[in-house]
């Protein structure tokens, strides 16, 4: 059936040749951080639950996202284009809940591990792979952020395509689904700070900032301990040997 | 950037581009400041380079275009240039602690040369290069967020061949001591932490997937939280028994050694007036922010 649907399918994506819809829209340079749905999934009523308040013709589009139902040619270019939006706007917003399902979490671990939502740039966290967030589940609020699961910090994408993709499009919980999901994944925590020198001498208040901050750790750690937490494993301090490199640049 | 270049070009008289200025204008160049020459020219401002830089004086010469006075041989001539670019970056180092240098530097940092933040709290935070050796090949250049207080590789590849010993380690601090409306600038956004949450729920502290980074961009908050900061002015405290080993390998470097030998010894809390005294302080402080 499907194979059907390919061949009568001439994408709205405006190219020559026929293509699944999905893969066209997960080709579109900027979609780089979402993994492609299960048909199933989309088909699946349930699982689209409340979206019909966000989009319009809800079943005409599912089938142009499933390759059941082509755009109509005949209509105008402004008409096939909205169509198009909705489509897309669709598939995004199933996509945030799909990522949650396991079968979606397997094909984010599959993006995570390939460096698809790019690298921690700091210093410390010696490019751990990020994660895609959203700050708001409601749509048109944030744009995408991306997690570090090392300094459990928060960054904007490095690369301006990115910066217009929704975050409600990944949605609030991913980061943490994941990390549940997979704990192995979840990185050990450099305990490095860097504080700014002068001459070699410490900045006082950043030096009494930071002694403040090892202090907190210092307690959060024992309460770890005292709760038999291992921390040898997934999620535990490594100390960096601050060491100079030798040769390295 | 390549604005700047031309700018850089048309001051310095076009049929005379001195060296520095063609360095300074060269792909992947830009965060470098132009020298004033008369700074190279005084050895005081030099004390020290020869040691490190090989050719010393045919590098100078190349910086100065300066005729060398024995002629320099042909299969030297990329020797000298490499010494001379790295003779310039240390020179540079030194310049920008300067106070041409520092102006020089703030005009990068206001024009955003240096790109900004990437963490989202920093809100566009700009950068300031630093280095986190002031030897040269040992690492490339970092850059220094003052509102996070942390420090970044650079972005873009461009800048990922320059040393971190062209800027040095001292230039992050000097610059935010010498325009300190950066760090109050800074000072009332640093109290905004990201927690992990799913379906709306904060994640167990227990589980591996905590908040076990949380202390790193924590700000004292509370009053019990701002004593406890006060406390910390010169050590950390120690009227707790916070005592824990938290790396589980076994050998301890010897700074941590220093610091349970100090946490053993000194079990003298302060009295108990002078804490309240340093909290009061530290209230009206806020109250005033």
């Amino acid at each position: 059936m499907e194979d059907e649907a390919q061949a009568t399918f001439s994408s709205g994506s405006g190219s020559e040749f026929t293509e699944y819809w999905i893969d066209w829209f997960l080709g579109v340079r900027g979609n780089e951080y979402f993994c492609d749905i299960d048909i199933e999934y989309v088909k699946d009523r349930f699982n689209l639950t409340g979206l019909n308040q966000h989009v319009d013709r809800l079943s005409y589009l599912i089938d142009v996202i499933t390759d059941a139902h082509s755009i109509d040619e005949s209509q105008p270019e402004a008409v096939k284009l909205r169509i198009e939006e909705n489509a897309k706007y669709l598939y995004s917003l199933i996509h945030a809940r799909y990522i949650l399902t396991p079968r979606g979490l397997v094909k984010m671990s599959e993006k995570f591990k390939s460096g698809d939502f790019g690298y921690c740039q700091r210093q410390y966290c010696k490019l751990q792979a990020l994660l895609p967030v959203g700050i708001s589940d409601v749509p048109k609020v944030y744009p995408v952020k991306l997690y570090c699961p090392s300094c459990q910090d928060l960054y904007n994408p490095k690369s301006s395509r990115h910066h217009s993709i929704d975050g409600a499009f990944f949605g609030t919980s991913f980061p943490a689904m994941f990390l549940q999901a997979y704990p192995e994944l979840v990185p050990t925590h450099s305990t490095q700070i860097y504080i700014p020198k002068v001459f070699g001498f410490q900045l006082h208040e950043h030096a009494k900032l930071t002694r403040w901050r090892v202090h907190q750790r210092d307690k959060y750690v024992k309460n770890l301990l005292e709760n038999n937490v291992n921390l040898s494993g997934p999620g535990g301090y490594v100390e960096d040997t601050d060491e100079k490199p030798t040769g390295k640049r | 950037m390549s604005n700047m270049a031309e700018t850089i070009n048309s001051d310095s008289s076009e049929e005379l581009d001195t060296w520095i200025s063609q360095y300074c204008s060269m792909f992947g160049r830009d965060w470098f400041v132009e020298v004033d020459p008369e700074f190279i020219e005084d050895d005081f401002n030099l004390t020290g380079l020869n040691s490190s830089v090989p050719f010393f004086r045919e590098a100078l010469d190349t910086i100065l275009d300066l005729e060398p006075e024995t002629p320099i041989r042909q299969q030297n001539l990329p020797l000298v240039e490499h010494a001379a670019e790295l003779l310039y970056g240390l020179i540079h180092a030194r310049y920008i602690l300067t106070k041409q240098g520092l102006q020089a530097m703030a005009e990068k940092y206001e024009q955003k040369q240096f790109g900004v933040c990437s963490r989202f709290y920093c809100e566009g935070m700009h950068l300031i290069p630093v280095g986190r050796y002031d030897q040269a090949g040992i690492e490339t250049v970092r850059l220094y967020c003052p509102r996070c207080c942390d420090i970044y590789v650079p972005t873009s590849s461009r800048y990922l061949n320059i040393d971190g010993a062209f800027f040095g380690t001292s230039f992050a601090g000097v610059f935010v001591k010498m325009y300190p409306e950066i760090e109050e600038q800074c000072q009332q956004s640093r109290n905004r932490v990201y927690e992990l949450k799913l379906y709306g729920f904060k994640i167990s502290p227990l589980a591996p997937s905590g908040p076990r980074m949380a202390w790193l961009r924590s700000t004292p908050q509370t009053v019990e939280e701002i004593a406890e900061y006060d406390a910390c002015e010169f050590e950390l405290p120690h009227d707790e028994e916070v005592d824990v080993e938290i790396y589980d390998d076994d050998d301890d470097d010897d700074e941590e050694d220093e610091v349970q030998v100090s946490r053993a010894i000194k079990v003298t809390p302060k009295p108990e007036s002078k804490r309240a005294d340093d909290a009061s302080d530290s209230m009206k402080s806020i109250v005033k922010e």
